[in-house]
């Protein structure tokens, strides 16, 4: 396995070893920050000073469908001990599926010092990695956020809808089923929240996994543009979208895009297909 | 069941860790047996238990601690206790439990290992 210098990456610093994390953990430059699906699984167990950012409890808007804003974002840094100088590392389960949907929205707020441990809280165990069933005072540092900025990161229906017309460039990062919309006659199942399957016009269907390898490291470069480049006929310079359900699976993409291959634009439509599938009019393809 | 939720995690994550994994012997991994929609690889078999059924899970997948915590619950709640009566638990008792914070194919694969089990139930029910 080529250490992540090996491997190409247009911005390398955006990944870090687990064995650089376990010398770091008592560094204060750094937060550990563990972001998974499974609400239990950070109780179960933790690397040692990691805190625990829950998906939704402290990044979505309790009632609206949005993200929190800059007063819950600057409380959320505080009680993790974070100040705008601060390098967040976040990991997590599903191969850091919801680290890089975590690292996605301390973004929308500008803070770019953050990085995502390779192989996620998997990999750490499985390196017999010390874990920690400590529960962390919460922090009390000065946090001072700018208001949450979406411009550059997400993307929001109309302009997907423009996007399609002008025959944009979208990766559809479901499985093949919900690419499909096999997954609308799964009997005993709702279609993942939707009432049409399928996907947006011209989406090109990338299941998000496909970017990483069994140990949930990410691919190569070189293999991630025989995925992206080659076969779904990307290129660096695209306007790129990315989605999936609800803009967790895609923030994985996202991440891959932006910062393994050095992609200038490209953004993540969380409203992804909980919206476009439930949308009146919208053009679906199967 | 428990309105902190941080006890409640507590809670589960001790259920979870008291389950022991079952080999194939005990729970074959065929595509009958699998959970559908589960991302934990949860597969479910059944032997006759009283009046009703002995319920054996087996979670393949390590980090699944929230099945491991539900098939515990599900073994300890249901095996052995009338087919009638577990054929008719409410799905909705996956979010007492576990809160409703879950996202979708949390609560997919969570309230499928019920659905197995309550499915078992009324075949069984239904053969008289």
């Amino acid at each position: 396995m080529p250490s992540i210098l090996e491997r190409g990456y247009a911005v390398g610093e955006a990944l870090v070893e687990t064995s650089w994390v376990a010398e770091h953990l008592n560094d204060p430059n750094f937060v550990l920050v563990e972001s998974n699906e499974d609400p239990l699984l950070y109780s179960a167990g933790h690397a040692p000073g990691a805190h625990e950012v829950d998906w939704t409890r402290d990044l979505n808007n309790p009632l609206t469908r949005d993200y929190i804003q800059r007063e819950a974002f600057e409380k959320l840094m505080s009680r993790i001990g974070a100040t705008p100088d601060t390098t967040i590392i976040f990991y997590g389960d599903k191969s850091n599926w919801w680290a890089t949907y975590a690292l996605w929205v301390f973004e929308l707020f500008g803070h770019m010092n953050c990085k995502i441990m390779d192989g996620g809280r998997q990999k750490w165990i499985d390196e017999g990695r010390p874990l920690s069933k400590d529960r962390l005072a919460a922090g009390s540092s000065q946090y001072h956020a700018p208001e949450r900025n979406d411009d550059d990161l997400r993307v929001f229906r109309d302009e997907v809808m423009q996007h399609v017309l002008r025959k944009g460039k979208l990766i559809d990062v479901r499985s093949p089923q919900e690419f499909t919309g096999e997954r609308l006659h799964m009997e005993a199942y709702p279609n993942e929240g939707a009432l049409r399957g399928g996907h947006i016009p011209g989406a090109r269907s990338i299941p998000w996994a496909r970017a990483v390898n069994e140990n949930g490291t990410f691919k190569t470069a070189d293999e991630l543009r025989g995925l992206y480049e080659s076969e779904a006929e990307l290129s660096r310079l695209d306007d790129v979208i990315v989605y999936c359900r609800i803009g967790e699976r895609s923030s994985h993409t996202w991440f891959a895009l932006k910062y393994l291959l050095g992609y200038s634009r490209v953004r993540n439509y969380d409203g992804s297909w909980t919206e476009w599938g439930n949308l009146v009019g919208a053009p679906i393809e199967r | 069941m428990f309105p902190d939720r941080a006890d409640r995690i507590d809670a589960l994550v001790a259920i979870g860790q008291r389950y022991d994994a079952r080999g194939a012997a005990d729970v074959p991994r065929t595509v009958e047996k699998r959970v559908p929609g589960c991302e934990s690889e949860v597969f479910i078999d059944t032997k006759p238990m009283g009046s009703g059924l002995k319920y054996l899970f087996a979670v393949d997948n390590p980090q699944g601690i929230s099945a491991m915590a539900l098939a515990e619950l599900l073994d300890e709640g249901l095996s052995g206790v009338a087919l009638d009566v577990v054929a008719k638990v409410p799905d909705d008792l996956v979010y007492e439990v576990f809160g409703r914070e879950l996202s979708m194919g949390k609560s997919l694969g969570l309230t499928g290992m019920l659905r197995m089990v309550k499915h078992e139930a009324a075949k069984v029910l239904a053969s008289g």
